[in-house]
């Protein structure tokens, strides 16, 4: 008796949530990075599929915390760095395979796309596509006679009070480098990497005078580097290149030892709720015209084969002087972040932090 | 009786559900959350590791007793900078003067606190408003960076709880005769012994429950000593940021957060037992 009623309840229920949800207007919900989803862009998304796009502007660290504290529910789509992805995804379980068929392979450069899944795949299953590439390294005023710049010079004397950098994990990476190491060799050797980051925690503490302010967002950089309260910095080539538009000789400067290489990627929350949109969006900002239009907002360059054709003259300008094929070949890709590493590396950041 | 009984329960009703499904039930998670450890992925064990870290590694340890160093410190000097401005609004200001500079001390907090803060350091950066004002008249030859240290962490906390040490302390000194004081001083005082024997031990309520919520305010506070502190900021309530939301480590900042919660409700009754007070004389003044 209890069976057929049980059965009717769900399917009452179920008719009622199929009306209601087409009854309201289709919705993407976006966590992603300032930029990525400029408003140009998602008029025309809108325009064209009539999906209302809602976007929530993040960093990796707090997209991870964002979906773990509701175990992958709340947004479709977001946009964590590819080395985040597998790491989080076996402690927390937040994202869902992405369907590979339903995406226009032919839109992205194969080269790209075939190292983010690489980096993303667990038992089989691909947990993230690329999507905007870019790197951190040095952000410095270049008129001078200086001809290359090593993550060593923000413990150099000649910036004494007038540098700036994150107090996170690209810091101490880019200054492994900088002193000789490779601790992306020594991800999986955990004894090791903690090896290295004491060396790197060491002369963080010794030159702690050098620094102005440990920066946080990427405007508040911004900011120290225009006022000329800071000369030298570790950031984004993003930002570098959004100074030299507004004073010719500021730049961004990649490292002796080579830039570090992110790739943002897009993946699906565990509990995301219009699959169907996300795909969507992928398809339509991956096309080259749109792929330039958000290049143009977010400052880096994307995943989508063919879009540098539409990238405006200067922005791709600051790209060349910044820039040359020995370089590129020598950035430093971040390799896929196991678990564990964090709290050695926050341990150390806690220890430079706190060191007077 | 049955009827009246319901209806008083039922409205407690709102005043209970909120106490308990967003105040005791989050703290009890926290509480759940602070006594397990990572194994391996997804998978947690009972353990108690998350404490002994707070105890064996001297670097939370210190950050905590700075923090609470500090906060004492700064409920000190509110304390000291409020008492002549509440004396003044309660004993000698009148009429309209009177609500105009109670106003003057509200009106900061029309703003919010980030936008306060940001103040201070648009003032106080280098290229900032009182380094070109100094270059300016002279008195020094180059820029000068007054963020960034203690001392304006320190104004910082001092002018964001001004609010919440006049306020009691106007209540309890607007109570008091004025014929007490003028009586002491008949009787021969002088000012430093009308002070002490007859109007602080008057105004003892109202000074311990301001006291009582700027230390507390100022202990928990995070804005403030981030964004002004700069790279030496060190404050533990920003050590319980950073492990929830930079390091994933929730276990380690829920456990910052009880030893917080425990830690600062000991100071507080430590304060209360030295200045032979009880909670409740405190509270009282409040109403």
């Amino acid at each position: 008796m209890l069976k057929p009623m049980k059965g009717l309840l769900a399917l009452t229920i179920s008719t009622v949530a199929m009306l209601t949800t087409s009854a309201q207007a289709e919705e993407l919900r976006i966590l992603t990075w300032g930029g990525y989803a400029p408003q140009e862009v998602i008029d025309q998304f809108e325009q064209e599929t009539g999906i209302t796009v809602k976007v929530t502007k993040s960093n990796n660290e707090d997209m991870i915390s964002k979906l773990r504290a509701t175990r992958g529910a709340g947004y479709d789509l977001v946009q964590p760095s590819q080395d985040r992805i597998v790491g989080a995804q076996k402690e927390y379980r937040i994202y869902k395979p992405v369907d590979l068929s339903k995406l226009d392979a032919g839109q992205f450069i194969p080269s790209m796309l075939s190292a983010t899944k690489a980096n993303t795949t667990i038992n089989g299953d691909v947990y993230g596509v690329p999507h905007i590439w870019g790197t951190s390294g040095l952000i410095t005023d270049t008129a001078g006679s200086k001809s290359s710049y090593s993550f060593n010079d923000l413990c150099s004397d000649d910036y004494k009070g007038k540098v700036s950098y994150r107090l996170k994990r690209p810091t101490l990476i880019g200054f492994a480098f900088a002193m000789g190491e490779d601790p992306f060799a020594a991800y999986n050797d955990q004894k090791k990497y903690a090896e290295i980051l004491g060396k790197v925690e060491q002369k963080l503490i010794n030159c702690k005078a050098n620094v102005k302010a440990y920066w946080e967002g990427g405007d508040a950089l911004l900011n120290l580097l225009r006022s000329g309260e800071v000369t030298l910095a570790m950031g984004w080539d993003a930002g570098g290149w959004k100074l030299h538009k507004e004073t010719t000789s500021i730049n961004f400067v990649p490292p002796e030892s080579g830039a570090l290489g992110w790739i943002d990627t897009f993946a699906l929350p565990a509990k995301g709720k219009n699959d169907e949109a996300a795909y969507q969006w992928i398809n339509f900002v991956m096309q080259p015209e749109i792929a330039a239009k958000i290049t143009e907002a977010a400052g880096n360059f994307t995943a989508s084969a063919g879009a540098e054709e539409f990238v405006n003259e200067q922005l791709s300008n600051s790209y060349k002087i910044s820039y040359n094929q020995s370089s590129l070949d020598n950035i430093k890709w971040y390799p896929p972040v196991p678990a564990g590493l964090e709290i050695i590396e926050g341990k150390t950041l806690d220890r430079i932090k706190a060191a007077q | 009786m049955t009827g009246r009984k319901l209806s008083f329960y039922l409205l407690l009703m709102p005043l209970l559900l909120t106490l308990t499904l967003l105040i005791l039930l989050p703290q009890l998670d926290m509480l759940g959350i602070s006594m397990r450890e990572r194994v391996s992925y997804g998978v947690y064990e009972f353990s108690l590791l998350h404490y002994r870290e707070f105890f064996t590694e001297p670097l939370y340890w210190n950050t905590f007793l700075r923090t609470a160093v500090m906060s004492i410190l700064a409920t000190a000097l509110t304390l000291l900078i409020s008492f002549p401005v509440a004396w003044y609004i309660a004993k000698i200001a009148q009429g309209k003067n009177k609500n105009l500079m109670f106003l003057a001390c509200l009106i900061p907090f029309w703003v919010s606190e980030l936008v306060r803060t940001y103040g201070w350091m648009i003032l106080l950066r280098e290229s900032g408003v009182v380094s070109g004002f100094l270059q300016w008249i002279g008195v020094v030859d180059a820029p000068v960076e007054m963020l960034y240290n203690d001392i304006t962490v320190m104004t910082g906390l001092v002018y964001a709880s001004m609010l919440f040490m006049v306020v009691p302390l106007v209540s309890t000194l607007e109570g008091m005769d004025d014929s007490l004081v003028e009586a002491a001083y008949d009787l021969g005082g002088n000012h430093f012994t009308v002070l002490r024997t007859v109007i602080i031990p008057y105004a003892v309520p109202g000074i311990v429950s301001g006291c009582i919520v700027v230390f507390m305010l100022t202990l928990g506070n995070y804005l403030t000593p981030t964004l002004l502190g700069g790279k030496d900021s060190l404050w533990f309530t920003e050590q319980i940021f950073t492990q929830f939301i930079t390091r994933f480590n929730w276990e380690q900042g829920a456990a910052f957060g009880v030893l917080l919660l425990c830690l600062s409700s000991l100071i507080v009754w430590l304060g209360l037992k030295l200045s032979k007070q009880s909670f409740k004389q405190a509270l009282a003044s409040e109403t």
